[in-house]
């Protein structure tokens, strides 16, 4: 037992307010550990007040109707589903949480042993109680009339169907299990955690996907396989689950180190090497997403081609958000004026004027309707002080969409009842992309996607994109160094708005119909979360955000493979913001500029704990992430 | 800062920097310092900005062709000027335009005291607290709860005024208690980050609110119990509502009392003096955090407040009722001039008014259909009036310390 040990039990609780000091290269190595606490010496105020907002997380997760909803979705056939899954997440994450600690100059780090097994079961039960103590609650009052969710079927499902009593119990046993199950994730070597990781991971991924990989295997002819690892009802088999989590163990075993080797040689890579490896891997990329499509059946054409859109839309906000540092709040303007003015230059029934031009003349069209209008809109804004130009696009975004719902220009954009019967995008004779074939409408975003990740990549190292990271990082500066930032920012904001108004000419042929409803603010946000998400300001990422979110959870009206989360795709889209804001604001996949942007202070104080000269700082540290 | 200044404390005479600052933070960021305004119209420097004189230079035409036209009518339907401008032209009578006036004040007071909330975390952290309409929202939610579950109870018809002390009472704790909790999680963590990462937080906290509230109470729409008949009855020779009198009072009580809190008590003083120089105020033993800390709790009272009155006065509530109003607040606070609380009320009052008269004072005479539709576009478009042509709003902004620079 170390000196330290006895007296002081555990690491201070973080304050929140201080930005996380995570561990930097050269903290700690294991050599000079402290030897693990106690088992029952915890801070037991931090596990009750982790414990107690725990507890209310699961409240607020039960009564939001999730676990119910999402219990028709099987991950394992009979074993679990994912609204039971919904209810497990909260302790495991404070179980864990309630091991953490901070590797600090001055302060000993425990190896971690019973002391953090024990104390996650502790924190973990307490979480699990909010559930037991919900189900007491829901058997002795009746709070039906303001809570729509406070029913039977929850106290049934709490209770797996066996009374209050089982449920009391159940769940605090559970919350237990799970947090010690955490704790105990921190005390197994590294290589076992990564194995178990892969492996849960695995099973989660391959429940998700069970809808997209069954369309697949449907069209390429494997169906056998897929019935032997899905069960008729949705989830995985029990011997399939196991099947895959013994392979994906093994590959993680086997491949421990491969991947990050592999990128270490590419990112090694000089000159033409280097570019002839990403032309592979951009090659290989495109081809399989152009391949995929012939196996995949209708729904999965139909959301690669929604994925797609929001790809289109989240790219164009990049360039003016992640490149450009405008916060466009209005971007659905530009998704409307696009869809609209496609809509009303290709349809017989636009109500003023329908000159019925095929698709791709209309879009020229669109582009330079779009571009005034981003115009219009972008010259009173720009001079604007970031904050008020926010809140100004945003007034921007709701003032065209009351537009066109208005009667006043009901006469040309038709109002609340939009425009209808729009004719699909005729690709020079060869083919005609529209709703009917969300396969065409696939390759046609996918044609565009790939403009516009050109045209990014391309503006992202010209003189004009370094213009526009210079604006973003320091105006004045930019201003000093002869940048005309005015007409800089502008540009940024007219070529996102043109990148946006192909995704609304695509929307439009792809729909085939318009409304006003279509283009809410909420769209605006739910596309900058994607872009947050992904990574501001870095291709990859923003691609990868849209992937997931769109493609997972599902965009404003569309559904994802999760379809059983429609409900709640918002709510999480929400937390999602906040939490990537606190904990990881360069993204997923961060733009390595914007992460020193992002992190200066930290950098700069982890510079200082080394005692490096100021100068070198940005070299180090967690920029290179 | 000296003692009895003005109400949110807005410096009347900042005597080292006030022209400076104007120049530096009033404008927008990289507008050329300013000149007279003869010089500005004159002299446009770039494409740009002859853009912008030509959009504001259309404005005003619009607005003054509007009103003459709205004048013409008002003389005379039936005289060429106004024919030319909208041949429907009919004119408003005394009593419509009395109405609108008041339904405008009414509308108004509310947006201001949701402005109060914007106008004081502006003036404490400097960003936008974009989620401070949900907060109103929230408000107006447990107004809605606890004024049906009295109303079940028989209390809300036999004793409506003890009811109503009451729902307010507990909608302000509620709400104060959401703004607190808000602070703590979302914002505290992101003091000192550029200043859009907390706006941008700001938002992902609107959005789980509202989407909260649809998880949690459902997606429709929720009314609040009938009212008493004085209430809806007509009073006085203006024939106003009585709720309408009713949110123009409170608002009216609830602004003095916030008035003498913010200027009068010890932590109003703290108060302004964070929003001073929050640094400097630590170092002369204020408790910064506990004072941020009050600061929202108060926003969120008044915005609990003016749920409270919205339920009175349309006695419905949705999950998006917070949205609308949030913006047209944040407005208020921007036309009165952002950090000013005598400003928020004194814009939230005029924002009112113009989307209520707005429309048809302006548009209508122009010959536009259907303009109560366009209400809320029209809220919209003075906000970006103002902040095209004076974006200090009307008197004047008070920023913090590490905004002048």
């Amino acid at each position: 037992m170390s000196l330290a040990a006895p007296s002081d039990p555990a690491p201070p609780p973080r304050p929140a307010s201080e930005p996380a000091p995570e561990t930097g290269p050269s903290v700690g190595g294991s050599d000079d550990d402290a030897p693990p606490r106690p088992p029952f010496a915890q801070d037991w105020r931090r596990i009750a007040r982790m414990g107690a907002i725990g507890a209310v997380g699961q409240i607020f997760i039960s009564l939001s109707n999730m676990p119910v909803k999402l219990d028709g979705r099987a991950i394992i056939e009979g074993v679990l589903s994912l609204g039971y899954l919904s209810l497990v997440v909260l302790p495991l994450a404070a179980g864990s949480r309630v091991g953490h600690q901070l590797r600090r100059e001055g302060v000993p780090f425990h190896r971690p042993g019973a002391h953090e097994v024990v104390g996650g079961a502790a924190c973990g039960a307490l979480v699990g109680g909010g559930l037991s103590l919900l189900a007491i609650l829901i058997a002795n009052f009746n709070l039906r009339e303001p809570l729509v969710n406070w029913s039977p079927i929850l106290a049934d499902l709490l209770a797996f169907n066996r009374g209050t009593a089982f449920a009391v119990v159940i769940w605090l046993a559970i919350g237990a299990a799970v947090g010690a199950a955490a704790g105990l994730l921190r005390v197994v070597p590294p290589l076992a955690r990564r194995v178990l990781w892969t492996m849960v991971l695995t099973l989660f991924g391959a429940a998700v996907l069970e809808s997209l990989t069954t369309d697949l295997a449907e069209g390429m002819g494997i169906e056998a396989l897929i019935d032997w690892f899905y069960a008729p009802r949705g989830g995985l088999t029990i011997t399939g689950a196991i099947a895959l989590a013994a392979g994906s163990g093994v590959l993680a075993l086997v491949g421990r180190g491969r991947i990050k080797g592999a990128k270490a040689r590419i990112d090694a890579l000089e000159g033409p090497a280097r570019n002839r490896a990403q032309g592979g891997l951009i090659l290989a990329t495109a081809a399989v997403l152009v391949i995929l499509p012939m196996f995949a059946g209708k729904l999965t054409n139909e959301l690669l081609a929604n994925v797609g859109l929001f790809v289109l839309l989240a790219l164009g906000l990049n360039i003016v958000v992640g490149l450009a540092g405008i916060l466009d709040l209005g971007y659905v303007a530009f998704f409307a004026v696009g869809s609209y003015s496609a809509a009303v230059l290709t349809a017989a029934t636009s109500p003023r004027i329908n000159p019925e031009l095929p698709w791709f003349v209309a879009l020229i069209g669109v582009v330079i309707l779009t571009g005034l209008v981003g115009l219009f809109i972008g010259a009173p804004v720009i001079r604007m002080r970031g904050d008020y130009l926010a809140i100004v696009t945003l007034g921007f975004g709701e003032i065209i969409r009351l537009l066109f719902l208005s009667d006043w220009l009901s006469g040309w954009f038709g109002g609340s009842q939009g425009i209808t019967n729009i004719p699909g995008a005729e690709i020079f004779g060869l083919a005609e992309v529209a709703g009917t074939d969300p396969r065409s409408v696939f390759y046609l975003v996918l044609a565009f996607c790939a403009i516009a990740i050109y045209v990014s990549w391309r503006l992202e190292r010209s003189r004009i994109g370094r213009a526009w990271m210079a604006v973003r990082e320091d105006e004045t500066v930019a201003e000093a160094m002869g940048i005309n930032t005015v007409n800089v920012k502008l540009l940024a904001f007219v070529v996102g708005a043109v990148l946006g108004s192909f995704s609304g000419a695509i929307f439009s042929a792809k729909v085939g119909s318009v409304f006003p409803a279509s283009f809410l603010i909420l769209v605006s946000i739910v596309i900058l979360v994607v872009v947050i998400f992904g990574g501001m300001g870095n291709i990859v990422g923003v691609i990868a955000g849209s992937a997931v979110l769109i493609g997972v959870l599902g965009g404003p009206k569309q559904p994802g493979l999760l379809a059983e989360f429609s409900e709640f795709k918002l709510l999480i889209y929400g937390a999602l913001l906040v939490w990537m804001m606190l904990a990881r604001p360069e993204g997923l996949i961060p733009s390595v500029r914007r992460t020193r942007e992002l992190h200066q202070e930290e950098l700069a104080q982890d510079a200082w704990l080394r005692g490096q000269t100021e100068d070198d700082h940005l070299e180090n540290g967690e920029g290179r992430s | 800062m000296e003692e009895g200044a003005p109400p949110g404390g807005a410096p009347r005479h900042r005597p080292h920097d006030d022209t400076e600052q104007r120049a530096h933070d009033g404008a927008p960021t990289g507008a050329p310092r300013r000149r007279g305004l003869g010089a500005r119209l004159l002299r446009p420097r770039t494409r740009v900005d002859w853009f912008l004189t030509v959009i504001r230079v259309a404005v005003l035409i619009v607005l003054v062709v509007g009103f003459a036209a709205f004048i013409a009518q008002e003389i005379d339907p039936d005289n060429p000027f106004a024919r030319w401008a909208n041949p429907d032209a009919t004119g408003l009578t005394g009593p419509q335009f009395r109405g609108l006036v008041i339904s405008g004040i009414a509308q108004g007071s509310m947006y201001g005291l949701i402005a109060l909330g914007y106008s004081m975390v502006y003036g404490v952290l400097g960003f936008i607290n974009f989620a401070h309409g949900e907060v109103f929202m929230v408000g107006a939610m447990t107004g809605m709860i606890t004024s049906n579950k009295l109303a079940d109870a028989g209390l809300w018809e036999s004793n409506f005024i003890g009811s109503l002390v009451f729902i307010v009472v507990v909608s302000i704790i509620v709400s104060s208690l959401t703004a607190v909790i808000m602070e703590r999680v979302a914002y505290r963590p992101l003091r000192g980050s550029p200043r859009l990462i907390p706006l941008i937080t700001s938002i992902g906290v609107s959005f789980f609110l509202q989407n909260a509230s649809v998880v949690l109470l459902g997606p429709a729409s929720k009314s609040y119990p009938d009212v008493p008949d004085w209430v809806k009855a007509k009073h006085t020779f203006l024939q106003i509502e009585g709720a309408k009198i009713l949110v123009i009072v409170v608002a009216a009580l609830s602004m003095a009392a916030l008035w003498y809190y913010v200027d009068r008590t010890k932590t109003g003083k703290a108060m302004r003096a964070v929003a001073e120089d929050a640094e400097i105020a630590a170092l002369m033993g204020i408790d910064v955090n506990r004072t941020i800390v009050k600061v929202f709790a108060v926003g969120g009272a008044m915005a609990g407040m003016a749920g409270i009155l919205w339920g009175i006065l349309f006695r419905s509530v949705i999950h998006t009722t917070g949205f609308l109003p949030g913006i047209k607040a944040f407005s208020a606070a921007v036309v009165g001039g952002i950090g000013h609380l005598g400003g928020a009320m004194a814009g939230g009052l005029s924002i009112g008014v113009a989307e209520s008269v707005g429309p048809l004072l302006i548009l209508e005479p122009l010959g536009v259909s259907g303009v109560s539709q366009l209400r809320d576009a029209v809220a919209f478009s003075m906000l970006i009036i103002v902040l095209l042509v004076k974006p200090a709003g009307l008197f004047g902004e008070r920023l913090p310390a590490e905004d002048r620079a």
